[in-house]
């Protein structure tokens, strides 16, 4: 059974492993620096769909499909899918997760999802009420700008603080396994709201730098451990100026980040104009977890990996009304 | 240094604000500069060559302001006008084939959604708080003017 270590953390007894993991992604995807890495990549952001938020349901079935394949498992013998996605009423994990028929949990945790729902899919298993268990979540650029900015076609200009969204989708299926190259889960650490009064919303990594460094000064407090004590600390879709401000926080609180830090709204994306300061949502850390991570885990090159993903929890109301952009960062220790 | 639990907003605001880029201000206004007056300048050419035809003034304007609404609406049917924009910022913004971006832009991305709750119900999202307080404006406009024409005709 799953234990609590401290006041923040809580250490899985059985260490599940990620028995499968799978991430698809889009055209820009494919032509970045992880392109190569992807499980599948498709040239048409619509996928052959109606509608973005169809593609982005397309993507998340791509994903979950694949990652079970590579699991070596029917669909019928996962127990129970964690999904969640940035749209209203989380509408492409609904629409994306529908054909499975496997009992769903949908969650809302913005770009953290990919965190959150790999946490919920470890302590399923490990506290015994799923054998295996998927965590997957997805985004799309095209309806990520519907959902908060202005149409596509619209001539607005980008600030150099925005971060471009991922079209991609990552699942894991989570479950025991007698190979000992699969990655397992070691502990997490759900994260709190933190609101630093942030209000622009084309400056997400600064509205999210806080939380993510106070999941990980939880995390190192309640483990006992340093930064060193790992071979990498990954954040989510800090980007540009919240990777800044995270060494920042973390260094006022005596944490040093080093080498061993990077951030996946970094890596997913070839730096130019259009991107700004890095990649974002919740396919941002997925793709970049399932497609490099978890690989180079299972190759040997990775021994600790930190991978606290970050969502900013703001809704388009919110921002309407004026309100501070609130976010959320979860830990999750995935070790070889 | 404030550990990150003793940090106020204020202070975490002016951290930001280091941390930040800024927007290069010279070359985006060399930009805006360019491309806005590169459409006034097709606006001018337009208008210039309608009279060639033997049109008058007022509807060699009106021919011309039609036609710089069209290929707005051209070039953002072609995903191109976005390209412009984001290269020339308040320079495609400022013409009136700006306004004509606003309104076909919206009207392209909600066309799933159908035409009446989508097309329909959409397509003044972004222009419409314009038309409304241009409107508005208008009023306050022609009240001043009633006001100022009785006020020196009585003395």
């Amino acid at each position: 059974m799953a234990e609590r270590v401290g006041r923040f953390t809580v250490k899985m007894s059985k260490k599940p492993s990620i028995i499968g993991f799978a991430a698809s992604g889009g055209k820009k995807e494919k032509s970045g620096p992880i392109g190569d890495l992807l499980d599948k990549s498709f040239d048409d952001d619509l996928l052959g769909q109606d509608s973005w938020e169809q593609a982005e349901s397309a993507l998340l079935c791509n994903s979950i499909s694949l990652a079970l394949k590579k699991a070596e498992l029917k669909n019928d013998q996962a127990d129970v899918i964690f999904a969640g996605d940035l749209l209203d009423q989380s509408m492409s994990s609904t629409f994306g997760l529908k054909q499975f028929r496997i009992p769903t949990v949908g969650l809302f945790g913005a770009c953290s999802t990919m965190a959150l729902s790999l946490s919920q899919a470890a302590l399923a298993v490990d506290s015994g009420w799923a054998n295996v268990a998927v965590a997957a979540t997805s985004s799309h650029f095209c309806s990520a700008e519907r959902q908060f900015r202005f149409p596509l076609e619209y001539g607005g200009r980008r600030t150099p603080n925005s971060q471009w969204t991922v079209t991609g989708s990552g699942a894991t299926v989570v479950g025991f396994e007698s190979r000992e190259s699969a990655p397992k889960i070691d502990s997490v650490c759900i994260g709190r709201i933190a609101d630093l009064g942030v209000t622009d919303a084309n400056n997400m990594g600064a509205a999210m730098a806080p939380a993510a460094a106070d999941t990980i000064k939880n995390f190192l407090t309640d483990t006992g451990t340093t930064p060193d004590d790992y071979d990498l600390i990954l954040t989510g879709d800090l980007g540009e100026i919240g990777s800044r401000l995270l060494q920042d926080l973390l260094e006022r609180d005596g944490i040093m980040l080093k080498n061993n830090y990077d951030d996946c709204g970094l890596l997913i994306f070839d730096k130019d104009s259009e991107v700004g300061a890095g990649g974002s949502g919740c396919g941002c850390s997925a793709t970049v977890l399932c497609a490099k991570i978890l690989p180079e885990i299972c190759k040997g090159k990775l021994g600790r990996v930190l991978f606290v993903a970050t969502g900013a929890l703001m809704s388009p109301k919110s921002a309407q009304q004026g309100l501070s952009i609130p976010a959320v960062a979860h830990a999750v220790l995935i070790t070889s | 240094m404030k550990g990150l639990s003793f940090l106020t907003k204020e202070e975490y605001k002016k951290l930001t604000k280091k941390a930040s880029n800024r927007s290069k201000i010279l070359p985006d206004c060399l930009g805006a500069f360019v491309i806005g007056g590169g459409i006034c300048v097709l606006g001018q050419a337009l208008f210039d060559l309608y009279q060639s035809f033997g049109l008058d003034k007022k509807t060699a304007g009106t021919l011309m302001s039609v036609s710089l609404i069209f290929l707005s609406i051209l070039f953002t049917g072609l995903g191109l006008y976005q390209k412009l924009a984001n290269f020339g910022g308040a320079g495609t913004l400022v013409p009136i084939t700006g306004f004509a971006n606003a309104m076909s832009s919206p009207a392209i991305e909600f066309k799933p959604e159908g035409h009446v709750l989508g097309i329909g119900s959409n397509m003044f999202k972004i222009a419409g708080p314009v038309i409304v307080y241009g409107c508005f404006a208008s009023v306050i406009y022609g009240v001043v003017l009633v006001i100022c024409q009785y006020v020196s005709g009585v003395f």
